[in-house]
């Protein structure tokens, strides 16, 4: 298999581990080095998953993967099982509506019973920030987040750093704009940490009832002007605004949220000519983003950001079982 | 039975701002004399090697009756909160009083308004009666600024202080944390500081108002700190105190979702901290406390947001106050008036100093031994302590109340 945007040699450092964590519970313990190692893995599964017909690899066979899913989810739970299955490990998905979370279980005793019935990875998203931590300390088998609260959600900062990587030929040096509820989003934290990593300029456009506080330590500049935010951008990147966010709470209505921060072709010409359009879904069509920009090939990258959502969770998941599978190299 | 006449010789007596060579005679429970030239018949004689004698301390707003920590910290009496009950009524009072028999006293504080609901007037006047020692609003504060203008007219008029916890519940619900780095790079919901300093500034016109005397029971951040200072200035009958946590830990001990960090009020940046350490020398904090609140795996080992906030403290409070003299932010006399002496004032119990007449509640104290705080072997009901695994110096090697050995 080759790879159409490979990365020298050079970019990881001689003799140190590719990737050295049992666990991908967040960007934040990442090196840059190790980000560029998954992007790559991920650039042979999607050539594996554009080949044809026969898109099954089974170097997971006889693997068990769990995706405990403690927060609704479909695209993601999707992603990772799809992901699971063309490795060929058997995926089984829990969902905390059907489990015994609603009778009173602890967290750590859910965690304790997936652990004993020996599963060789553990896929989890949970409302908490922190829970997947907290499961990670106490299981024997990789744990991958799948969005753990306002906190992180790696797999999505991957996808996106991956999808900005192949439309743009690079993923370094870039104006990169987030814009919309930075403030509750997990996907804005974990692509804030990896693109700040990475080299690119990042800056966050919110309303300021939506700007997490103490940006600037995250080595970001922030906006409350869209129009200024996304000046001269490479990328803007949206982010979705959950219908409970726009009751007066924080916003006074969708309809002014549009008129200030929705992504408008006119708004849009503002950023670089070329630049991408990209969500991590699922939209809010007229109140975020314009449908004419979401249906543009030649700007949004949203259906490709979910097609390398797969990739970057087959990477994930063959990265972090080599240790049980004892792939030479890595103990 | 019979109590002996108790002479403890030998001992360095925290009677004055530094340690001084000396003894103490206790007859009948309370301090007899210091330095005595006679004693009487029967007198028992402990040689203190040295050792501090110290009162025993005053642990002003503690969330349980947890008598193995409190010992092992040399604390005598122990400020009950209101919150678990709530001690509304006079008959829960009068229980929780007798809870610390024979070997503690615990003296209850009284919640402020019934169920500490915030809205209506708690029978103070019968709490007093059945032995409340101050009035408390409890874990939160009173949001009514109506409600709150009662209370503390109606609790001054019966001699009492009311103990306030300053926090605006507008710009802190749903936190966990104080905004900042650390919060946003967890994704926690977080609070601005100042919303400790907004609820100060209200209570402090209130005071102002009706000359009711208030202890906020913990002050944490540069601006609640500066107004307590200037209240004090303008002679406002005012009082605040503090614990270890907010003296030596800022929000980065709450990286890696440690549970055992997350309190209330939540632990503050790093400039704040050094304000505390600032207020504590030069006298803008009042009163040193444990905030003893034992919490088990069931209420801490969740995620961050879920768990309960709260630290048990009672056995590290003492050891962390010698850190503090040993770090020269106070003397030994100071550190015990923060301990003992202006709690005792405050709940206006004949205790907290070495001087003739009061109880002889008394500790002595070996200043130098190392030890290592192990969350895994404490003496307290739960070992939810924040500073896990952190050596520190001294502790508590010998206890009386009333003069009766009790450790």
């Amino acid at each position: 298999m080759t790879s159409s945007t490979t990365r020298p040699a050079s970019d990881y450092p001689p003799g140190g581990d590719a990737f050295r964590h049992r666990h991908l519970t967040g960007i934040a313990p990442l090196t840059p080095w190790e980000i560029s190692y998954v992007l790559d893995a991920a650039e042979e599964w999607v050539e594996l998953n554009r080949s044809g017909a026969s898109k099954h690899d089974d170097r997971l066979a006889g693997l068990t993967i769990i995706n405990a899913f403690f927060e609704n989810s479909t695209r993601t739970l999707l992603s990772f099982e799809i992901a699971g299955k063309r490795l060929g490990a058997d995926v089984v998905n829990m969902h905390a509506a059907q489990s015994s979370v609603k009778k009173g279980e602890t967290l750590i005793d859910t965690a304790m019973t997936l652990n004993a019935m020996r599963a060789d990875a553990i896929v989890i998203r949970h409302a908490s920030s922190g829970a997947v931590q907290l499961i990670a300390d106490k299981v024997d088998c990789p744990v991958l987040n799948a969005g753990d609260g306002r906190h992180e959600h790696p797999t999505q900062a991957l996808l996106d750093a991956l999808t900005i990587r192949r439309r743009l030929g690079r993923v370094e040096g870039l104006t990169i704009a987030i814009c919309g509820d930075v403030l509750h989003s997990r996907v804005a934290r974990s692509n804030i940490l990896a693109l700040t990593l990475l080299g690119n300029e990042v800056r966050v456009v919110a309303p300021p009832t939506l700007t997490p506080p103490a940006m600037e330590r995250m080595h970001v500049t922030t906006f409350t002007d869209m129009d200024e935010g996304i000046k001269d951008a490479d990328v803007v990147m949206m982010l979705r605004l959950q219908n409970e966010r726009m009751d007066g709470a924080y916003l006074p209505s969708a309809r002014e949220y549009h008129a200030l921060y929705g992504l408008t072709p006119k708004r849009l010409e503002k950023a670089k000519p070329d630049a991408i359009v990209m969500h991590p879904g699922p939209m809010n069509r007229g109140v975020e983003i314009d449908s004419s920009i979401a249906d543009d090939p030649a700007r949004s990258t949203i259906t490709e950001q979910v097609e390398m959502g797969v990739a970057v969770r087959m990477a994930c998941l063959d990265i972090l079982t080599r240790r049980q599978r004892g792939v030479p190299g890595w103990n | 039975m019979e109590l002996r006449p108790l002479h403890i010789v030998g001992a360095q007596l925290i009677d004055g701002d530094t340690p001084r060579a000396g003894s103490l005679l206790a007859v009948d429970g309370r301090i007899a004399a210091i330095d005595p030239t006679e004693v009487p018949d029967g007198t028992e004689t402990i040689d203190a090697k040295g050792q501090w004698l110290a009162p025993g301390i005053i642990d002003l707003g503690v969330f349980a009756t947890d008598k193995p920590a409190f010992h092992f910290g040399g604390i005598t009496r122990a400020a009950l909160m209101p919150d678990s009950g709530p001690l509304d009524g006079a008959g829960l009072v009068e229980r929780a009083a007798k809870g610390g028999k024979p070997d503690l006293w615990v003296h209850p504080l009284a919640a402020a308004t019934k169920g500490l609901a915030g809205r209506e007037l708690a029978e103070i006047g019968l709490m007093k009666q059945a032995g409340a020692r101050a009035v408390a609003t409890g874990r939160g504060r009173i949001a009514d600024s109506g409600v709150m203008r009662r209370v503390l007219a109606y609790a001054a008029s019966l001699g009492l202080v009311t103990i306030i916890h300053a926090e605006d519940e507008g710009l802190t619900a749903g936190a966990v944390a104080t905004d900042g780095e650390m919060a946003t790079r967890l994704g926690l919901a977080s609070a601005p500081a100042i919303a400790e300093a907004m609820a100060v500034a209200r209570d402090l016109a209130l005071v102002e108002e009706t000359g009711a005397p208030v202890h906020f029971r913990q002050v944490t951040t540069a601006r609640g700190l500066d107004l307590i200072r200037a209240a004090k200035a303008k002679g406002l009958p005012v009082r605040c105190g503090i614990t270890p946590a907010h003296l030596l830990l800022s929000d980065t001990a709450i990286g890696d979702f440690r549970t055992f960090a997350r309190l209330s009020p939540p632990l503050r940046s790093e400039d704040d901290r050094h304000a505390c350490l600032a207020a504590i020398k030069d006298g803008t904090i009042d009163i040193l406390s444990s905030g003893h609140d034992p919490r088990g795996p069931e209420d801490k080992r969740l995620p961050f947001a879920e768990a309960l906030p709260g630290m048990a403290g009672a056995e590290t409070l003492l050891a962390l106050g010698l850190g503090l003299v040993r770090d020269g932010h106070v003397s030994p006399g100071r550190l015990f008036e923060l301990l003992a002496a202006t709690p005792a004032s405050l709940l206006g119990v004949d205790a907290g100093s070495l001087a003739v007449g009061m109880e002889a509640d008394l500790i002595l104290v070996d200043d130098g031994t190392p030890w290592q705080v192990d969350a895994k072997k404490m003496a307290a009901w739960a070992g939810n302590t924040p500073f896990d695994g952190m050596p520190v110096q001294g502790r508590a090697t010998m206890m009386w109340k009333g003069g009766l050995r009790i450790r």
